[in-house]
């Protein structure tokens, strides 16, 4: 395993405006994340987790250069992110597939926004079609595809420009169990395959210990990294899940989750 | 080669023939009603059901109507009528679609503007004809203008709409992808917004037919408008309907038209009757 440090988050914290409920006209600040940091190594992939509201989309979207940290920066290869750019492919929670093209047509948008020349497009276009097994899908158009279908093209599509970083934003989670296993372990393949870096948010503590060789755990009400752990697991096969290892993490990560309302208990 | 055109040529004689007779079937149900309505009109005059005087049988119109085809009559009064309304349907489309996009990309002049628009919209143009023909008298030019401002407020409203209700998830999407404003309004805001517009200008359409028939029976020298009111006065009645009917007609063609192309630019969408 590479150790070369890859994404830095350093103090990174992210407040938003917001109406004040009682005085009108007046707003206030809201801090959503928090002198939040830790890094990401070359290849690795990670997954977030952490109670709803507690920050996971607008890291995304900070890492993603689509918004800028109030305070603190965020540094790719060394270098603090200055706005959006194709080193780092996104894929959002609802697809966001553009729905007036077709399966390919999404996917030649990345490879259009990348500069690619145009006689490449329909190769490489072929070639992620394949990855994700739509091959036959190619020219349907977003309504006409499954969830799992369109979660597929999403994953493409970002694929498809060849980003180094690969961000994902609970990419599963409006999928049935089966669809979902299919898709993590394709995932796992593709990584292993392209060796991107992957940031992958999730509620499920399965799916993150089952992707994630680390799992960050964040707290809520400003969003903070509560603890990295760490997933030593050697295999990752479908029954990994019942391995006695991995129990151990998963009661380890749902304790960390759970925790004030542990301590609670126990006055 | 040769084989393969004749392969592909059988495959499209069977295509014809299935579309033949389903097409046939669907011709049957459309138009049994129809038949049917015109058979009442040819039969309601002469059983007396109605005063032949104000309502004359179906084949006197068809007749009246094909005399005025064949000494040209009625293609001058329809041409008239046609170049006036594409020409005031096509300038408010050529102004409407860049303004509306525009005022709708910067929320600032669409949040001062829209009152206004608004308030346009909501004049009936109908109510302004004096003031159109006042200002610029009977000719084409007054004709065309109050056509094209009928038409510009449907097509301005919807596409100002139609870009602020662009799914801003898209916007996002795009933007991460690191394109240039440029492209994202050419690539994603223009497409997103193509069926919204549509409304308007469909809109449009058929207010652009009902302005001009208005227009042209108060003030004009030719004209479908024209020739209904000129008949009327001159009791041509048989020629009366006849303007009446190709009137109808029209409006079908147009908003056919408008419809098909419609369909053809928001093919990505899905059939709300699936
Ligand atoms: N544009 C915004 N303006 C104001 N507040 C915002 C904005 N975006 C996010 N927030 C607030 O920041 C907090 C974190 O939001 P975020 O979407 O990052 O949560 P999340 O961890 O992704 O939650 P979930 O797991 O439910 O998706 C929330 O409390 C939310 O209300
Ligand atoms: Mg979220």
């Amino acid at each position: 395993m590479t150790t070369v440090e890859k994404i830095r988050f350093e103090r990174v914290t992210k407040s938003f405006a917001v109406r004040d409920a009682n005085k009108k006209g007046v707003s206030n600040e809201y801090t959503a994340v928090q002198d939040l940091s830790f890094t990401v190594r070359e290849g690795e992939f990670i997954t977030l987790v952490g109670p709803s509201g507690c920050g996971k989309s607008t890291l995304l979207d900070l890492t993603g250069g689509l918004t800028t940290p109030t305070r603190g920066r965020i540094l790719i290869d060394g270098k603090e992110i200055a706005g959006p750019g194709l080193d780092r492919g996104i894929v959002f929670q609802q697809y966001a597939l553009f729905p007036w093209k077709t399966a390919r047509g999404n996917i030649e948008f990345g490879l259009e926004a990348k500069g690619i020349p145009k006689r490449e497009w329909k190769e490489k276009a072929n070639y992620y079609l394949n990855l994700v097994g739509l091959s036959q899908f190619a020219d349907r158009y977003p309504h006409e595809l499954s969830g799992g279908m369109k979660q597929r093209i999403a994953i493409a599509r970002s694929l498809a420009f060849n980003p180094d970083v690969l961000l994902m934003d609970e990419p599963y989670a409006a999928l049935d169990a089966q669809t979902r296993e299919s898709l993590q372990s394709e995932l796992l393949r593709i990584w292993k395959q392209t060796k991107k870096t992957i940031i992958f948010i999730t509620h499920s503590i399965d799916e993150a210990i089952y992707l994630g060789e680390r799992v960050v755990v964040l707290t809520g009400g400003p969003g903070q990294v509560k603890e990295i752990v760490d997933v030593p697991l050697k295999s990752r096969d479908a029954d990994v899940r019942s391995h006695p290892d991995f129990v151990k993490i998963r009661q380890k990560v749902w304790n960390l989750l759970h925790e004030p309302e542990y301590i609670g208990a126990n006055i | 080669m040769e084989t393969v055109k004749s392969v592909d040529l059988s495959i499209n004689n069977k295509k014809l023939k299935n579309i033949g007779f389903s097409g046939l079937q669907k011709l049957f149900k459309q138009s049994i009603v129809l038949i049917a309505l015109f058979l009442l009109w040819e039969i309601a005059p002469r059983i007396g059901l109605v005063d032949e005087a104000f309502f004359p049988r179906f084949l006197n119109v068809l007749i009246a109507w094909w005399e005025m085809v064949k000494s040209g009559e009625l293609f001058a009064h329809f041409s008239a009528s046609i170049t006036r309304s594409i020409f005031g349907f096509g300038l408010a489309l050529l102004i409407a679609i860049p303004l509306g996009l525009l005022i709708g990309w910067y929320p600032l002049a669409r949040d001062l503007l829209n009152p206004v628009l608004e308030l346009f919209r909501n004049t009936a143009p109908l109510a302004l004809l004096p003031v159109f023909m006042l200002f610029l008298g009977i000719d084409e030019t007054s004709k065309i203008s109050i056509i094209l401002f009928a038409c510009t407020w449907p097509i301005l409203l919807n596409t100002i709409a139609a870009v602020g209700s662009v799914d801003p998830l898209l916007i996002k999407s795009a933007r991460s992808m690191n394109i240039s404003s440029f492209k994202l309004f050419y690539k994603v805001i223009l497409p997103a917004s193509v069926p919204t517009m549509f409304t308007g200008i469909r809109m449009a359409g058929s207010s652009a037919i009902l302005i001009l028939i208005a227009a042209e029976m108060v003030g004009a020298k030719e004209g479908l408008g024209y020739l209904i009111t000129y008949s009327q006065y001159n009791f041509m009645i048989p020629e009366m309907y006849a303007g009446i009917l190709t009137i109808s007609v029209l409006g079908l063609f147009i908003n056919y038209g408008l419809l098909s192309l419609e369909k053809r630019l928001s093919r990505w969408k899905q059939d709300p009757t699936l």
